[in-house]
């Protein structure tokens, strides 16, 4: 394990990090703004994935293919809003938690039937597809610097919306009182359409990267639900700066354990039993991670409600 | 009258279920029936606490998991008594149960339903890294346990029958305690937590103790499901395996006495059907979560109920 390895693996454990963020923004600022558990982000992230495969496929262009499945997914997030997101606001989170996993149900059909059972091929841009020489001895592949460069600007451009703009100001006094918002004349339902929009936007353009670096196929959804779950909870429910934190916190010790764990391990244990543990760790990292925090803070590090 | 006499007729019926369905060529549907019927021991525990203790837990899955590698642990060093195997799955998981609702349970909310998910995650993953187990394989149990008492193996009619007990009991069992006095202060708790402690209720105890009781049934729903298929794998404790039981609690009625049974009934009987006749059989499924949340808030039980309050 050299320094070289290090730097790589702390590289890819903030890229998957940037991506969680990007899934978890929406997700955060949702449930944060409107007391919403919505588990049906996870479909919206698959279906971003899809339409950017397919596209890319068809015309050649990569960017032109996340543009493409940003808006789409947008459109379906819209309708999805108006027809069923928009009459669960005022239940209780275990009604809106049936209501969105039966859209998890009917969006995993939809696409089995437009896109077929078999998981979709999605290439990498062909411009991004070679490595870039980072240090002498450290080539690392471009497409996943690409894909850091994406997820800070995105991040940047949230910090800049949330917190230095008009809408931003809303945004956070729903988040912080919704009540007292609505009390001082704020249309909070108006900044929740706007918000479930842009959640949607950022989901299929995480889907959209994950893409060529992970498979697109049924369930992809469902398996990155909870891992951003668990970033909102750990940031705290509604808070960026927290989904932001968080989501590098999540993404380091996940990928940190999964590299690192089980080299460490054999060092220290006899053989077999390290072949067993290692993965056992690595996969449970995440949950300690949060289970530790929920603990020492039972409201997630940056509460954002007063 | 009806009210009275439903239940003995219903269990009259399921008792001689597998004697009539070889006369109809439904054999295939004993196991069916088999399968539902541990589906519903896992999901009346489930409505114990989610139903009438308010406890939303994501992880619930989790305990049948335990319960099922439990049996698979015994048979692996050699032990086949099932007796003793549903019993030693009953303590491991209420072990298990009590260990993690001591911690899940200082947090309320959201905050309890993702640290029980965080829990059943870990047990996931650690069934996933048990090699000697089969690991992300799972396990096959070859060879039936053996029950003694002069009945044989653990497996066809036999076993369906002692499910159908094991379920009746229970079932009755956990409505009782639901109308005893712990049962009104589990409700008390699922009202409101401040006035029972102002009260002076052990709100902490009474949610620990209803946990405790619900993973340890939902660990014996386990240890028969391992009999059952006669295979036990980790995607048993798949999250989305949670996310059922939580729907059949839910469409079948939240704190209702026969809300569990129903919504277990309904939802299984209907992806079965609906996987004869098509491999888009999900989407149907979401629809009916959908319109019921919109249009029986209270679940299907809520529906029949024409007295419209849970007891």
């Amino acid at each position: 394990m050299d320094a070289i390895f290090l730097i790589e693996q702390l590289l890819n454990g903030l890229g998957y990090g940037l991506m969680l963020f990007l899934l978890a923004a929406g997700l955060t600022l949702v449930f944060g703004i409107m007391d919403t558990m919505n588990l049906a982000h996870g479909s919206l992230y698959m279906v971003g994935a899809y339409i950017a495969a397919q596209v890319h496929e068809r015309s050649g262009s990569f960017v032109g293919a996340v543009f493409m499945a940003m808006a789409a997914t947008v459109v379906i997030a819209f309708v999805l809003e108006m027809l069923v997101v928009r009459r669960i606001y005022s239940r209780g989170h275990l009604a809106q938690v049936i209501a969105t996993f039966g859209i998890i149900l009917i969006a995993d059909d939809l696409v089995k039937a437009i896109w077929g059972p078999a998981p979709m091929l999605a290439s990498t841009p062909a411009a991004l597809a070679g490595p870039v020489q980072l240090l002498a001895e450290l080539p690392y592949p471009a497409y996943r610097l690409a894909m850091l460069a994406v997820g800070l600007l995105v991040a940047l451009g949230l910090y800049l919306l949330v917190n230095h703009t008009r809408i931003g100001m809303l945004v956070r006094a729903g988040a912080s009182n919704r009540a007292m918002a609505e009390c001082m004349g704020v249309r909070v339902d108006g900044v929740f359409s706007f918000i479930f929009a842009l959640g949607a936007a950022l989901a299929a353009l995480a889907g959209a990267m994950m893409g060529p670096i992970s498979a697109v196929q049924i369930g992809m959804g469902e398996a990155i639900l909870i891992p951003a779950l668990v970033v909102i909870v750990i940031g705290g429910i509604g808070s960026i700066r927290g989904a932001f934190v968080a989501a590098l916190l999540v993404g380091l010790v996940d990928t940190a354990g999964r590299a690192f764990l089980p080299p460490a391990l054999r060092a220290v244990l006899p053989p077999a039993l390290a072949a067993d543990l290692g993965p056992a760790l690595a996969g449970i990292a995440m949950y300690v991670l949060m289970a530790a925090v929920l603990i020492l803070k039972p409201a997630g590090l940056f509460p954002a409600r007063a | 009258m009806l009210i009275r006499i439903f239940p003995w007729t219903l269990l009259l019926v399921l008792a001689l279920f597998p004697l009539v369905a070889p006369l109809f060529d439904f054999t295939y549907y004993v196991g069916f029936v088999r399968h539902l019927l541990i589906v519903m021991i896992a999901a009346t525990s489930l409505n114990f606490i989610l139903g009438y203790g308010g406890m939303a837990a994501l992880g619930h899955a989790g305990f049948i998991g335990v319960g099922a590698y439990t049996v698979v642990a015994l048979v692996d060093a050699g032990f086949t008594s099932a007796w003793g195997a549903w019993a030693t799955a009953l303590i491991v998981s209420a072990a298990f149960a009590a260990a993690i609702g001591a911690v899940s349970l200082r947090t309320q909310g959201v905050y309890f339903l993702m640290l029980t998910l965080a829990f059943s995650q870990m047990l996931y993953y650690l069934a996933v890294s048990l090699r000697t187990y089969g690991g992300d394989d799972g396990y096959g149990l070859h060879t039936p346990l053996t029950l003694g008492l002069g009945l044989g193996d653990a497996q066809g009619r036999i076993l369906y029958w002692l499910v159908l007990a094991i379920a009746a009991l229970l079932f009755a069992f956990l409505n009782r305690v639901a109308v005893s006095r712990f049962g009104y202060a589990l409700r008390g708790v699922r009202e409101n937590e401040t006035r029972m402690a102002a009260l002076g209720y052990p709100v902490y105890w009474i949610k620990f103790t209803a946990f405790t009781v619900a993973g340890a049934v939902a660990g014996l729903a386990g240890a028969l499901l391992a009999c059952h298929n006669r295979f036990v794998s980790p995607s048993l404790m798949h999250w989305t395996e949670s996310a059922t039981l939580l729907v059949i609690v839910v469409i079948g009625g939240l704190g209702r006495r026969w809300g569990a049974p129903l919504g277990a009934a309904v939802w299984l009987t209907l992806a079965e059907v609906l996987k004869l006749y098509t491999d888009y059989w999900r989407w149907p499924l979401g629809l009916l979560l959908i319109l019921i949340v919109f249009f029986a808030p209270k679940g299907m039980a809520a529906l029949l109920d024409n007295r419209g309050k849970s007891p």
